[in-house]
């Protein structure tokens, strides 16, 4: 039987050179400290232990249910790694994962695999890890595996739009027609993959509960993560509708940015020219309004989870 | 399975076969990103690029049109970059409305989206054919030598190893499930779509309960062999003359595309 890869990352030409420098230059620093930390705490030891889990992502990938009229879901497990290995140590079997599918089976281009390692390893990690981190101390099965189920359906729906986001900064497309594509796709993606990781991480905490307890955790990453995790969160959370809710402002901004990246070095000669949309006063209600609400939902959050460690501590 | 279930390497005795693999890979990746800088529609430069991508092929010994089969595997994606013949520049040639969309297709856009699948599908080809002609783990040594963190590259040597182990675990796993699901002739089999995840869940969960303990095995056995954290290889990688001669005649190649690409 042969692996037959479903091409899903962004192969090369896809991204302007300028674009996929910049991901590169982020994703080879985070990879570079995912190595200093994982070095730090574990030694030779985590070697093979990433190489093997890296496979085993890579061969859960082909797990696959159907879901209606020969499509079937699949199985993705950034944040399910992020969550049982610790962000860095997941950062670090991502990118083998991707660089494997890049480099052997051409699934990804190798200029912009910076870009794809950044989408599928890096964010994926901070939403996954910081989600569940914020609740992993919390006696109550049920409310760890809800955290774990949204970091995943999150990080999948954040992963999208950075990818989209990364196709309009080049140029190549247009924001008002693959942001919507794109989150609509990965959406319904994110419930297939959350349902996958909660019933995995389910499926762990019965049979292994000492690769997942509470300290484990948290010797993995520190609170900085559970920040970033729902910076990230929100961030994603504002721009989908901000996007959908004021086609116009940022078909202006899309159109200059068409405009300017027939040039090579389009996006610095962009930035004071593209803040101007976003100061329209339907956008700037669209964030105001979006940040309170996911602020409510965070706090509401927040709170019962308080209530439910109390009660059980009590 | 066996080991090299997922090898794409085609051995042929060639020029190409024998040149040191870490000029294969730069030489790869500076053709990608030639490709990258030539600008829209500098079609004489896409043609010169894909005869450069030819040649290679011809050094290759495995056929002209070797690399042209495997080369369509990016074409889903490049649907993405549709939306750009919707950009904003040049004269309208059709205009339609979908759902709340005003769309206008405009030469330049076409243009641009022409460009785009042609980058692409050069790219491609140049990556199908660097593992072709190169063994994963050379690839991997290459990399070590271009100062890709020994860390990773051990890690991803790991991967290859196991995939197969594990792919093969998989396909038991869904043997298994498929064993399971019997079902009458126009009826319904298994319950809902929820409950379908959750037992993909569960088989990824075994999954990784079974690798992570395989992975203690394989490092206490390891261990036990005198493993430090280093995998060594007795190919010494050293680039030779002719190396270099390579190296330098076809970047001169690729600096003579972009000058074409550039002066009109």
């Amino acid at each position: 039987m042969h692996y037959a890869p479903v091409p899903m990352h962004i192969p090369d030409g896809l991204l302007s050179l300028v674009v996929a420098l910049i991901f590169w230059a982020l994703t080879a620093a985070s990879v570079a400290l995912a190595i200093f930390k994982t070095n730090k705490t574990l030694g030779e030891k985590q070697i093979p232990l990433m190489g093997i889990m890296a496979a085993f992502i890579f061969a859960a990938q082909m797990l696959n249910f159907p879901v209606a009229g020969g499509t079937s879901g699949h199985f993705l497990g950034g944040a399910l790694a992020a969550i049982v290995l610790g962000p860095w140590a997941a950062i670090l079997v991502m990118t083998s994962v991707i660089a494997v599918q890049g480099l052997l089976f051409q699934d990804g281009g190798l200029l912009v695999m910076g870009a794809n390692i950044f989408n599928m390893g890096i964010v994926t990690a901070i939403i996954g890890f910081g989600l569940y981190r914020s609740v992993s101390g919390n006696p109550n099965k049920t409310v760890r595996l809800a955290f774990a189920g949204a970091g995943a359906w999150l990080a999948t729906v954040s992963a999208a739009l950075v990818t989209a986001l990364q196709l309009w900064l080049s140029g190549n497309a247009h924001i008002e027609i693959v942001v919507p594509a794109m989150l609509g796709v990965h959406v319904i993606i994110g419930i297939g993959e959350a349902v996958i990781s909660v019933a995995a991480l389910a499926f762990i905490e019965q049979t292994r509960p000492d690769l997942l307890n509470a300290e484990k955790s948290a010797q993995q990453g520190g609170g900085g993560w559970v920040w970033a995790g729902i910076l990230l969160s929100l961030a994603t959370v504002l721009f989908s509708p901000l996007v959908s809710a004021s086609p116009d402002g940022l078909e202006r901004v899309a159109d200059n940015l068409g405009f300017l990246s027939q040039g090579v070095s389009a996006p610095y000669q962009l930035l004071p020219d593209y803040t101007i949309p976003f100061l329209g006063e339907t956008a700037l209600s669209t964030i105001a309004a979006g940040a309170i609400g996911a602020l409510v939902v965070l706090g509401v959050v927040v709170l019962i989870g308080r209530n439910l460690r109390k009660r059980s501590a009590e | 399975m066996h080991a090299d279930a997922f090898d794409r390497f085609h051995p042929a005795e060639s020029r190409l076969h024998r040149l040191n693999p870490s000029v294969k890979v730069a030489l790869t990746v500076a053709f990608i990103i030639s490709n990258a800088l030539l600008p829209d529609a500098a079609w004489l430069a896409f043609a010169a690029a894909w005869l450069f991508l030819l040649a290679a092929n011809d050094q290759s010994r495995l056929g002209l049109w070797f690399t042209f089969r495997r080369s369509l595997l990016a074409a889903p994606f490049a649907l993405a970059a549709l939306s750009a013949i919707f950009s904003p520049l040049g004269g309208a040639l059709v205009s339609f409305h979908l759902l709340w969309l005003n769309l206008t297709v405009t030469d330049v856009g076409l243009l641009r989206f022409a460009s785009i699948l042609i980058r692409s599908w050069l790219s491609v080809q140049m990556a199908v054919l660097l593992v072709a002609t190169t063994q994963f783990p050379d690839i991997l040594h290459a990399l070590e030598h271009l100062r890709v963190p020994k860390a990773l590259t051990t890690i991803i040597a790991f991967l290859y190893r196991y995939l197969f182990v594990l792919t093969d675990k998989v396909f038991r796993l869904l043997r298994a499930r498929e064993a399971r699901s019997a079902g009458l002739p126009g009826q319904k089999r298994g319950g809902s779509l929820l409950w379908r995840a959750n037992v993909a869940g569960n088989m990824a969960g075994q999954l990784f309960v079974r690798s992570y303990e395989r992975s203690d095995r394989i490092y206490n056995a390891m261990a036990a062999r005198g493993y430090t954290g280093q995998l060594r290889t007795l190919h010494p990688h050293e680039i030779k003359p002719s190396d270099w001669n390579f190296l330098t005649l076809a970047l001169i190649l690729l600096a003579l595309i972009q000058l074409t690409g550039w002066i009109r």
